[in-house]
Order: structure tokens, then sequence, then C-alpha cells
């Protein structure tokens, strides 16, 4: 490996874990939160980068700006939280929240099955490639080497701003004290007049428009199709079980850590380049089962 | 009891008289039945509390197995079934060992992943699995006597029947026996496992491999119905279609396995027709339904209906009784 293919790998690797992150952050928020893990939030993800898509290449082609795909991707973040998380959490969920967990777990995955033809009826079967907000932002060139600015620069400075910008809200402002408190004891919080339905349903609005916002950002570096959804709940929550489920900065690094691994497998061993990810997570969870910030669950009796 | 065991009856003498009376039906149901067969390894694992996104792994898994060996001199069905089954156990023994130590999201979520990554080498190593054409499984003998198409697939069709039955029984009695009364404390109290010294873990596992196991004949079974093995047989799509049987069937029973499997695959070969590009939406939206308003499944709905018959048998005999 030179030094150029070395710099390259790392630069693919912190791109991609920028993504991987804004959707593993909604995964263990709103497992942090709910105490439920969305099995369909990989298809929200999916539905944000065919939105971004679909939506760019049709006002582009109308002679619009590019400059539009911008605030375009946050549009279609705020969609596929408003018209997909909202109704989610309100129709469904709210009935299974005392259920045993396996029936959680079946109720999340039927809604990824109908989520994953919906998008098949809506798109079709063909990829969709729309990377006018890639071209717009040019290339920069890093000790020789040259890459987009949208990847290198762009998506881990979001990442970054999720991360701080979520820190910030749970501790500094009164709505995320809120979700904190109920975090920590639902009945305690509701006790003293918090409104645990309200907290519920603003954190699984956020989540999912994380994931929405991850493919939105995802959607001009890669073509959309169908399936990348199944793919992105499997890897994000190979971070989060990696991380310890509900450990919100504990993702951040475990999706650059596991963002790397794929990344330099791609230049070492292409043919492992899917099982990386996988390999880290179970060579973490042989030796620490809860995860690597994760701390063990007291045993209930 | 008399009138709950009433309809099984019927049914597998009705399934019996399949090849003579209606041929068209013969390899729907034998596909129905490798299915059951492989559900049955979910249903047992939803016994134990859990629930695996990607009981497929072991299908797949088993289904390669026997069309690498079909590729060999030792191309018999029997072989096939006995290394399909062998090779998933082993599989089973491997995941198992990592994915006992979790339960609830892990345990689902940790099969998946292992589903997935199988998955991922099917595809990507295709100069030795074929890729995405999956490879093809050629007609095998059956004991060593080569046989033609016609009676090979009534001859399959028994074959499935009686694996069905046979596996069924001892899934019954495994549960029933006081290994398998263990094996179902995981999910009721698995702290009280352990203080009657019992490991929950090596408990788990047993059943594990059992439905590994399992999973692997129905693959087998499947793969000489079809002549064909593709990647899709060990993708999400196919756990998701197990572990939706299996709640339809009724979640925990054995018998629900095949009357689901049966069900799932007669509404599928006529239905799907009408909603081919949104079969997995048609899926979701009845496992919502099931779970949420009807959780017995099919046998729980048949239960109470015969309980039902039962009570008012039961009264009239009584009033009659008094009567006289």
């Amino acid at each position: 490996m030179t030094g150029a293919t070395i710099l390259l790998a790392i630069f693919d690797g912190v791109a991609y874990a920028a993504l991987v992150f804004m959707v593993a952050v909604g995964l263990t928020l709103i497992f942090g939160v709910l105490r439920i893990l969305n099995v369909a939030h990989g298809s929200l993800y999916a539905i944000g980068a065919y939105l971004t898509a679909s939506i760019g290449g049709a006002i582009f082609a109308m002679g619009w700006s590019p400059v539009l795909a911008f605030p375009l991707m946050l549009v279609s973040a705020a969609l596929v939280g408003v018209l997909l998380g909202a109704p989610m959490e309100r129709l469904l969920l709210r009935r299974i929240y005392h259920r045993p967990e396996v029936l959680q777990l079946l109720v999340t995955f039927a809604v990824f099955m109908i989520l994953e033809d919906v998008q098949r009826l809506v798109w079709g079967n063909q990829p969709y490639f729309e990377s006018s907000a890639l071209a717009l932002l040019g290339n920069v060139q890093v000790f020789g080497v040259y890459y987009t600015v949208y990847q290198l620069i762009l998506l881990p400075l979001v990442a970054i701003a999720t991360l701080i910008g979520l820190r910030l809200f749970l501790r500094r402002t009164l709505t995320g004290k809120l979700i904190t408190a109920v975090t920590e004891d639902r009945e305690a919080a509701q006790s003293i007049g918090i409104d645990a339905d309200r907290v519920y349903l603003l954190t699984f609005v956020l989540g999912a428009a994380l994931a929405g916002l991850g493919g939105a950002l995802a959607s001009p570096t890669t073509s959309v199709l169908p399936g990348i959804g199944a793919e992105m709940i499997v890897l994000s929550f190979a971070v989060v079980a990696t991380a310890g489920l509900g450990q919100i900065e504990g993702a951040a690094l475990t999706a650059l850590m596991i963002g790397l691994g794929r990344s330099f497998a791609v230049y070492l061993f292409p043919e492992l380049q899917v099982l990386v990810p996988y390999l880290i997570m179970l060579a973490v969870l042989l030796i620490r089962p809860e995860g690597l910030f994760g701390s063990p669950a007291a045993r209930k009796i | 009891m008399s009138v709950r065991l009433i309809l099984p009856a019927l049914a597998i003498v009705a399934l019996a008289l399949v090849p003579p009376l209606a041929p068209f039906l013969q390899v729907l149901l034998t596909l129905a039945m490798a299915k059951g067969i492989a559900v049955m390894g979910v249903t047992l694992l939803l016994r134990a509390g859990q629930v695996s996104f990607g009981h497929a792994l072991f299908f797949g898994i088993a289904a390669y197995g026997a069309a690498f060996l079909a590729a060999s001199p030792l191309d018999d069905l029997l072989l096939l079934l006995l290394a399909g089954a062998l090779g998933a156990g082993i599989a089973g023994v491997l995941v198992g060992l990592f994915v006992v130590r979790y339960r609830g999201i892990f345990f689902g979520m940790l099969n998946l992943a292992f589903s997935m990554i199988f998955w991922s080498i099917l595809e990507k190593f295709y100069y030795v699995t074929g890729g995405a054409d999956g490879l093809r499984l050629p007609r095998p003998s059956v004991a060593f006597i080569e046989m033609d198409r016609g009676p090979y697939e009534v001859l399959l069709y028994y074959a499935s029947l009686l694996l069905a039955i046979a596996l069924g029984w001892f899934v019954v009695r495994f549960l029933a026996s006081p290994v398998g009364q263990l094996f179902q404390t995981v999910k009721t109290n698995e702290t009280r496992l352990e203080y009657l010294g019992v490991s929950a873990r090596r408990t788990l596992l047993k059943g594990y491999v059992l439905s590994a196991v399992l999973c692997g004949v129905g693959g087998v079974l499947m793969a000489a119905a079809q002549g064909i093995v593709t990647p899709s047989y060990a993708y999400w799509i196919r756990s998701g279609e197990m572990v939706f049987i299996a709640v339809l069937g009724g979640a925990g029973s054995v018998v629900g396995a095949f009357a689901g499997s049966i069900a799932y695959e007669l509404v599928r070969s006529y239905a799907a027709a009408f909603a081919a590009d949104a079969w997995q939406m048609v899926l979701g939206g009845f496992l919502l339904a099931i779970i949420l308003f009807a959780p017995g499944g099919l046998v729980g709905i048949y239960a109470a209906f015969a309980d039902r018959i039962g009570a008012r048998r039961a009264k009239s005999a009584s009033k009659k009784e008094a009567g006289t």
C-alpha cells in the first residue's frame, strides 16, 4: 500500500463512517428512549435516499438551481420523520410498549417488509443516481490526493454537527432534558407531569428523520436501488451493537472504526469488504457482550 | 382433546391421497412441507421466547451443501439429506455457540447478521457458488436407483410428508422431554433455570442446533424439488417468510408450522399473481394483523373453535343424561 492509497482508504472510511453514523445514531436514540429496536430503520434510510434522488432529478431537469440539493435533503429527512415516523409510532408502536420483546421485534420487522415493497411500488426496480450536490462542491487536493469536498468535508462536518447538536439538545434544552428523564425512569417522569407519550413520539420522529437524512446525504455518492435498506439496517445494527445499545458517542467512534476497517479491506482484501464490519462486531461482542461502551445490564429476578 | 385432533388426522389422510387424486397440487405441497419442516425450527426457538431473523442461513447452507454433493459421484437423495442435515447442524453449533449468549433483540439481529454474511459470500465468491445464478442440482438417485422425473417427484412428495410427520413427532417429543421442558424455561424464567444448576446457554444451544438441522432438512428437500439453489435461499426475505409462517400458523405450535406453510403456499401460488410487486407488503400487513388481533394464529383460531364445539357437545350430553 502506497501513501496515496492509504490516504484514499482513510478518506473513504471517514466519508462512509459519517453516513453510517447518521443512521446508527437514530437507531440507538430510539432504542435508548423507547427500548425498541426499529428493524424498519434501514427502510427509512432508503426512502430518504429515494426521495432526494427522485425529487432532485425531477426539479433539476426542470432547470432549478442545483444549490437546492442541500435544502432538499433536509426536506426529505423531515418528510421521512413526519410522514412515516409519526404514524408508525402513534398507530403501531404505542400498542406494543408493554408486550414481550419478541413481539416488538416482529412488529417492526413487519413494517420493514411493508416499506421495502412500498419503495419498489413507488420507485420501481431501476437505480436512481443524482449527484448534483457532489459535483457542485467540486474536488479538493490533500497531500497530492484528489477527493470530493462533499465526502471529505461536508459529510464528516454534518456527522460531527449531529453528534454535538444531539448532545447539547439532550443536556441543555428543556425538551432534551424531558427525553433524558423519561429514558431514566418513565413512571417517575410521568408522576411529575411529563407527557411521556409526547416524548416517545418526538424521539421516534427525530430518529426517523436522522435515518432519512442519512439516506439523503448518501444519495449523491451512490446509486439508490432496492435492497440498500436491508443492508443498512444490518450494518447500522452492527455499529450500534458494537458500541453498546443506546450509546450515542460510542456509536460515533464505532462507526469510524467500522468505516475505516471496511475501506482498508476494499484496498487490501476486496472480497472481505462486506464481512469486515461483522467481523469487528463479532470480535468485540466475544470479548465484551454488552458492547464497547455499554454497561452490563442488571439481572432481573 | 378428541375434537382438536380430528382436523390434523384428516389433513394427513388428505395429504397422503394428493398424488393419485390431485396431482396438480403435488409440487406445491412438496414445497409447503419442505418449508414447514424449516419453519418448525423457527417455531422451536419461539418456544424459548427467541426469534431468529436469519434461519435461512441453515436452509441455504444445507441446500448449497446438497448441490455441491450432487455434483460428485455421491448424488443420492438420502446422502444429500444426511449431508445437508449434518452441515446445517455443524453450522448450528458454530453460530449457536455465539448467539446463545444473547436474548431478544441481539439474538434476532445477530442471526440476521450471520445470514447476511453467508448471503454476501454466496454472491461474491461466484466462481465457487455460481453467484446470483446459483447452482444446478441435477436429479439425484434414490437409494442408488436412478429415477425418471414423474416417479421421482411422487417419491419426493411422500419423502417430504414422511419426514414432516416424523420430525414433527420428534419435535413434540423433544418439547415434552426434560431437556425440552428446560429449553422452554428459557422463555418463562431463565434465572430459575440457572438456580437449578442447569446452564441456560447450553440448553438453548441444544434447541438451537435442533432448529438448525430442521432448517437444513427443509433446505435440502426444497433444493431437490426445485433442482436449483440460489442465494435467495439464504436471503433475509426467506428468513422473514419463515418467521411469518411460524406466526401465521400459531407461534410455538408444531402443527401450526405445517398448517401455516400449506395455507401460505396455497395463497401464494394463487394470489401472488395479483400482488406480485407487493407480496412482502401483503405479508407484512398480515403479520401485523395476526400479532395485534389473533396472536394464536391459525392453530389458535381452530383450537378456540374446537373447544366451543367440544363444550357444546358436553353440554348436550349432560342435558341428555339429566333427561333420562
